[in-house]
């Protein structure tokens, strides 16, 4: 056991000091042929679904490079396929972008390479999620906030807080909120609380809601257990959410621009808010794999992924917001309001995702890490 | 009499000439060690089963007594209890009573609803009936798992089919008042534990149905007649002889349900109050947490469970019922 245990370090040792060794593309040459790709549903669509929605086919004619997509619907399940290896690209979020950079997963991007690089939303262009000491990781794909959407009959005016959603209280229609609210099911809704707190108890000193000391912490798990008496249900799965505001007579919950906008196109009584408190939000970049087989077509397609044509339509599928603001406009899919309507000048006001760790800077590196988010937010939500 | 005679006196000799060749010698030698036959025959399947289904369960397992750094993360390969002591923190105990209740409810009352109708089949459907039978048992199984668990998610939604129901009765009384409990409420009946356990009822109770049934079928029927010619009333005839002859077949059913409930993690994330059963604390811990040895932990757990009760349900003859 133990000799298996040595061999098995040995190999994962010898992987990793493989990965450091890659050194950044010089130049691009000639197209393999084929680039494999690991996307979040519908951040590649080739015209399958509805053929207005198209951003593959064309650059598969001018570059020759087939694109092979490979869905995923998690983070996790995009690092475990990182891990195993055999792609070239990865859509990843903020809170699996580091977890790859730490891993020695992805290879730094020669910026140079990327003509359109100096397009990118200079808000994004150094972003914390994917900059890890100078470098750059990948490209800026697209993003989003994490909104309040409510019902439109109960809330007459968009709420102003998201005390809504994290205290008892009684909604405008007179009724009180138990039971009508939902809040994400996944640990990273924590720094939604958080979130929550650095506006409304300033004294606990919370700068960042993703680095959290121990008391902070603390407060925060005890502002989601008041919630809990609150929600019936916690949402995974954006589909469910959509039924439960249809159904379960849910009318007030943290969400996507995505749900918001398929829920209007039902013409249901729904709109969305980013409250004074700010909102937490994500970001997702296309990062490459140390080991890309296909580094030329890669390449091109990073080049491609910052098309404006490209960025506006697909903000417009996903609900989501370009990372080239030349994409707000003239783009027929997206129309001109599109980029407000998702959200697109608050981004100062959004707090994006990232994985926490313990080594964090705003609270002298004594945060509590992120397996302890996950395992307490199960007991918070189952009660404890 | 020598061998050597006997050829020498008839032209068809007894010993045949060597075929020769690859495949005659290894006939010959298969021939001579029936050991040797059997051990080639049953070579890959106790590969299979020994490598890649045990071997890889116990690679998982091998994981529970690892644990992860506090500080990074990381998982340390060092042999340790931790990881289990962890497992026995107050919110994971919470899981595991909450998953095996479940499992336990689920049972049975997929006993209680499957027996009348297994009888039925058993002792008086007839010819098409029968297998109108069959076909009614067996029909939920053809459609998706998903398809049925998100029919259903609609049916008890707040402002679902069977809220508009019991509206239309006028039993909405009975539905708040059962909704208000605590533990078994919740805001509908989508969003509470009554309504997991109704979906997992319907979906594991197939499986509790057929084993009770066969069961029954090998109940001669003069054993029943004959309990009632000596005086006994249905209910006795009933404790006495019926269920207890038709008890390997229900703990058989019972096997099924229970152990399926214990794993399953789809019902209870689409229909519930998102608080979590095992099969849904592995998914996260190995997940979203990368906490692979909790995880690993967590999967002992209905492995130890499943282990009582298959030993208790041998010793019921639950096997004979299979």
């Amino acid at each position: 056991m133990k000799a298996l245990l040595k061999s098995c370090t040995a190999i994962a040792l010898a992987c990793s000091f493989s990965g450091q060794a890659v050194a950044q593309v010089k130049e691009i040459g000639a197209g393999e042929g084929q680039v494999n790709i690991i996307a979040w549903p519908g951040y590649i669509e080739r015209g399958e679904t509805d053929k207005n929605y198209d951003w593959v086919s064309d650059f598969e004619k001018a570059s020759g490079c087939k694109v092979n997509v490979k869905t995923a619907a998690t983070s996790d399940e995009m690092v475990a396929l990182m891990n195993e290896g055999g792609f070239d690209l990865v859509t990843a979020s903020g809170d699996a972008s580091l977890r790859l950079v730490a891993g020695k997963r992805v290879q730094p991007i020669n910026t140079e390479l990327v003509k359109s690089w100096s397009t990118v939303d200079d808000r994004l262009k150094d972003a914390p999620w994917f900059t890890v000491d100078g470098q750059h990781y990948g490209v800026p794909y697209q993003w989003g906030p994490n909104v309040l959407m409510y019902n439109t009959n109960v809330f007459k005016e968009a709420p102003k807080s998201w005390n809504v959603v994290f205290e008892a209280m009684d909604l405008p229609d007179g009724k009180p909120n138990k039971g009508r609210v939902q809040a994400y099911d996944g640990p990273i809704h924590i720094a939604d609380a958080a979130n929550y707190l650095m506006a409304h108890k300033p004294d606990l000193g919370i700068k960042d809601p993703y680095e959290l000391n121990e008391d902070q912490y603390k407060a925060a798990l005890d502002l989601l257990r008041v919630q809990r008496t609150l929600a019936g249900r916690y949402w995974h799965d954006a589909m469910i959410q959509v039924d439960d505001f249809k159904n379960e007579g849910v009318v007030a919950s943290g969400s996507w621009p995505f749900q918001v906008n398929l829920l209007k196109s039902e013409k249901q009584p729904i709109a969305s808010t980013i409250p004074e408190e700010g909102a937490t939000g994500w970001a997702d970049t296309t990062m490459m794999h140390v080991e890309a087989a296909n580094p030329n077509c890669a390449y091109m397609w990073l080049e491609h992924s910052l098309n404006p044509k490209l960025q506006g339509d697909l903000a417009s599928w996903f609900g989501s917001n370009p990372a080239v603001p030349a994409a707000c406009k003239g783009n027929a899919l997206l129309t001109d309001e599109g980029c407000k309507t998702n959200g697109f000048e608050d981004f100062a006001k959004i707090k994006f995702w990232k994985t926490p760790v313990s080594k964090c800077a705003s609270q002298n590196d004594q945060c509590v890490p992120y397996y302890r988010w996950v395992s307490d937010y199960i007991g918070v939500i189952g009660g404890r | 009499m020598s061998v050597q005679a006997v050829t020498g006196t008839s032209d068809v000799t007894a010993i045949l000439p060597r075929r020769g060749g690859f495949a005659g010698s290894l006939s010959d030698l298969l021939w001579r060690r029936p050991g040797l036959l059997l051990f080639v025959m049953l070579a890959p399947p106790l590969l299979w089963l020994g490598v890649v289904y045990i071997g890889s369960l116990i690679a998982l397992l091998a994981q529970s007594f690892f644990s992860i750094d506090e500080f990074s993360g990381l998982i340390s390969r060092e042999l340790t209890l931790k990881t289990y002591g962890d497992l026995f923190q107050p919110a994971n105990l919470d899981i595991i009573i909450r998953t095996v209740t479940m499992a336990a409810m689920v049972t049975l009352a997929s006993a209680v609803v499957a027996f009348p109708i297994a009888y039925y089949a058993a002792r008086y459907a007839r010819g098409k009936w029968k297998a109108l039978f069959y076909l009614g048992v067996m029909l939920p199984l053809w459609s998706s798992y998903l398809v049925k668990v998100y029919a259903w998610k609609l049916i008890l939604a707040k402002e679902g089919i069977l809220t508009w129901l019991f509206a239309k009765l006028h039993l909405s009384w009975l539905l708040d008042s059962w909704l208000s409990l605590p533990v078994v409420g919740g805001n509908s009946l989508s969003v509470s534990f009554t309504g997991t356990f109704i979906v997992f009822v319907y979906v594991w109770l197939p499986f509790m149905i057929l084993p009770i049934q066969a069961a029954l079928e090998r109940v001669p029927g003069n054993l029943v007649e004959a309990s009632s010619d000596l005086g006994a009333s249905p209910g006795q005839t009933f404790r006495n002889v019926l269920f207890p002859l038709a008890l390997p077949g229900i703990v058989a059913g019972s096997i099924f349900t229970f152990s399926l409930t214990l794993g399953d993690y789809i019902i209870p994330q689409i229909i519930g109050t998102s608080r979590l059963f095992i099969g849904q604390a592995v998914y996260a811990q190995q997940g979203t947490a990368g906490n692979i040895p909790l995880a690993a932990a967590f999967t002992v757990v209905p492995i130890v469970i499943m282990g009582f009760y298959l030993w208790g349900a041998k010793r019921m003859g639950a096997f004979d019922a299979l």
